[in-house]
């Protein structure tokens, strides 16, 4: 294979495994915070995608689908938050899990009514319709900005988190809610708060995902299993975990259809086991008790 | 005691006679059922009694399934084939897969359960002499001594007999001594540790029996269809075999026939009505955890005072 077409794989492991970040960033930051491991998270990346869909129709302009989606989607995790997962704080934490489970059926068969089941795409933004070309290659360069964002994203998330007072109070409530919420935080707020921000990063990924994965209604459960592959293998509740995770699972998924292609689907299960066998905690988890 | 034996009875003379007097469509949708009620049962020894949530059940109704498709196809139509193969290998993968899953709890048992079912569904969706995302299909039901179970209601008997057995076996290992350091672990797991248990153990033996009654139930669906076909280990087969178990009640046992019940006579209803099952599905799920945490077994327990 010419070094170009192996620079090409890796840059699409890169792409896909941005996206996976932007997914799972999500999924375990809700866990960090609430201890809840939201299976409904593929939905709101599904979400995300018809909402920008929905947008780019509209209005035509991808950058505007970019900023409604992940609101819409965070405004529908705010509601879900606040109306049946805040009732189940006090009984054990895996009806929680279930609960978010029915989400599932419900958020796909919704989007199904609407939308219909047929498959679609997203017109990726035409500063980044074509391709450019790298080491003789052509590449498309929707996945550079993906790239380039995804990587600009986990930057503005650390900040976020370990730089400011939101951050502070976010890592304390991680660490000790109850504590938290005696030190005078409005414990509550910020829990609706985070559940409302990781569902918004999923919608997010869902419209970034929208021109290169087309989007249909199941594409919410498909997701959802790469994703908690990542916090598996990166280690729930941590963000460089989700980072690495992420790249990692993304980089195995391509070179598993390069060099294994009859059992490609199942190359990120062979990395989750392995990383399970040697670390069960994940790479950046706490250690399990 | 003497009431619970009298239920019993009833309900398996109704269950042994409905093909007299019901038609061809009803008799299948009750196999389904039963079969479904095997496989719901012996999620509930794991969720209801050790406290292990398993998101990944499919994975040995799978391996029961397609092991039962490959052996009855390959090695000849008789009841190792159709159901001690299945039963070993079902056992086995739940050995391995249990290996790994048991090492943490929680929602980490919840994720890694689910992933390695999907490992399973990622396989047999490529693999070509799988028959790939087309499964197994024409597979022969075995032939028993005496009995033919292409004739329909040696099979209704057959079906009948598994979901008795199972329910029997199940009621015998959660009232053994077994059963009750099961629920002393779902209850504390560091005092039953601390007492001198060895939890891991016995939460793999668990694992690996309630992997082996799936396995079972994933032979007789294959023997009732006549195929497999990938989408036995998706997800959705788990999801569904939970959501059996959390209608029906959790820890129950019964609670996983009668989930099996509601959830596939509420599902050829509904489709004949609407499009929107999945969405009728999720609701139904949501309301149960939220207001009914205790099932249908729960509900008539506090109603009518049913005791277990």
């Amino acid at each position: 294979m010419p070094v170009s077409d192996l620079l090409a794989q890796a840059l699409n492991g890169l792409s896909y495994g941005v996206l996976l970040f932007l997914l799972s960033v999500g999924l375990t930051l809700i866990f960090g915070m609430l201890d809840v491991v939201n299976l409904a998270h593929g939905s709101f990346y599904m979400l995300g995608a018809y909402a920008g869909l929905a947008t780019v129709a509209a209005t035509g302009n991808f950058w505007l689908a970019l900023l409604a989606a992940p609101l819409a989607v965070g405004v529908i995790g705010a509601a879900m938050e606040r109306a049946v997962l805040r009732p189940l704080y006090r009984r054990p934490p895996l009806d929680q899990v279930l609960l978010t489970f029915g989400f599932i059926y419900v958020f796909e068969d919704v989007v199904k009514s609407i939308w219909g089941g047929t498959i679609r795409t997203i017109a990726p933004p035409d500063l980044f319709a074509g391709s450019v070309r790298i080491f003789g290659g052509a590449f498309p360069s929707y996945r550079l900005f993906v790239i380039g964002f995804g990587l600009v994203m986990a930057v503005v998330l650390w900040l976020v988190i370990e730089r400011t007072r939101l951050g502070a109070v976010i890592r304390a409530g991680v660490y000790d809610a109850e504590m938290t919420a005696g030190m005078g935080i409005d414990i509550q707020r910020v829990f609706t708060g985070v559940f409302a921000a990781g569902a918004a990063l999923g919608g997010l990924s869902g419209v970034i995902a929208g021109p290169i994965q087309s989007a249909q209604p199941p594409m919410g459960a498909a997701i959802l299993i790469p994703a908690l592959i990542v916090v598996v293998v990166g280690g729930l509740g941590s963000l460089k975990g989700s980072l690495v995770g992420s790249l990692l699972i993304g980089q195995a998924e391509v070179w598993g259809k390069v060099w294994l292609p009859n059992v490609s689907m199942a190359m990120i299960y062979f990395v989750m086991a392995a990383v399970v066998l040697l670390r069960p905690q994940g790479l950046f988890g706490r250690p399990l008790k | 005691m003497r009431w619970r034996v009298l239920g019993l009875a009833l309900v398996l003379t109704a269950v042994l006679l409905f093909p007299r007097a019901a038609g061809n469509y009803p008799v299948k949708l009750l196999q389904e059922i039963l079969i479904w009620g095997i496989f719901a049962m012996s999620l509930d020894l794991l969720m209801g009694y050790a406290g292990m949530v398993s998101f990944g059940h499919s994975a040995f109704f799978g391996v029961g399934g397609y092991v039962a498709a490959l052996a009855l196809t390959h090695w000849g139509a008789n009841a190792a084939s159709g159901l001690v193969v299945p039963a070993v290998a079902a056992a086995l993968a739940a050995l391995v897969i249990g290996y790994f899953s048991i090492r943490v709890s929680g929602v980490y048992f919840i994720m890694l359960t689910l992933a390695f079912s999907q490992m399973f569904y990622a396989v047999t969706f490529q693999v070509a002499w799988l028959g790939a995302e087309d499964g197994i299909v024409g597979v022969p039901r075995p032939r028993l001594p005496g009995v033919d179970l292409n004739r329909a209601g040696a099979f209704h008997v057959y079906v009948a007999a598994f979901a008795l057995a199972t329910g029997l076996v199940l009621w015998r290992i959660v009232r053994s001594p077994f059963g009750h350091v099961l629920r002393g672990i779902h209850d504390n797991e560091a005092r039953m540790q601390a007492v001198g248990y060895a939890v891991s153990r016995y939460k793999l033996l668990a694992f690996v029996i309630a992997g082996t009654i799936a396995g079972v139930a994933g032979a007789l669906y294959t023997q009732f269809v006549g195929s497999i076909t990938p989408e036995a280990f998706l997800w959705r087969t788990s999801g569904e075999a939970l959501l059996m178990v959390i209608i029906g009640g959790t820890g129950t046992l019964l609670g996983g026939l009668l989930g099996a019940g509601a959830f596939i006579l509420l599902q050829s209803l509904v489709s004949s009505y609407t499009e929107r099952w999945m969405l009728l599905l999720g609701l139904t799920f949501i309301l149960f955890v939220l207001f009914a945490p205790g099932g249908i077994v729960g509900a008539l327990r506090g109603r009518i005072g049913l005791r277990a």
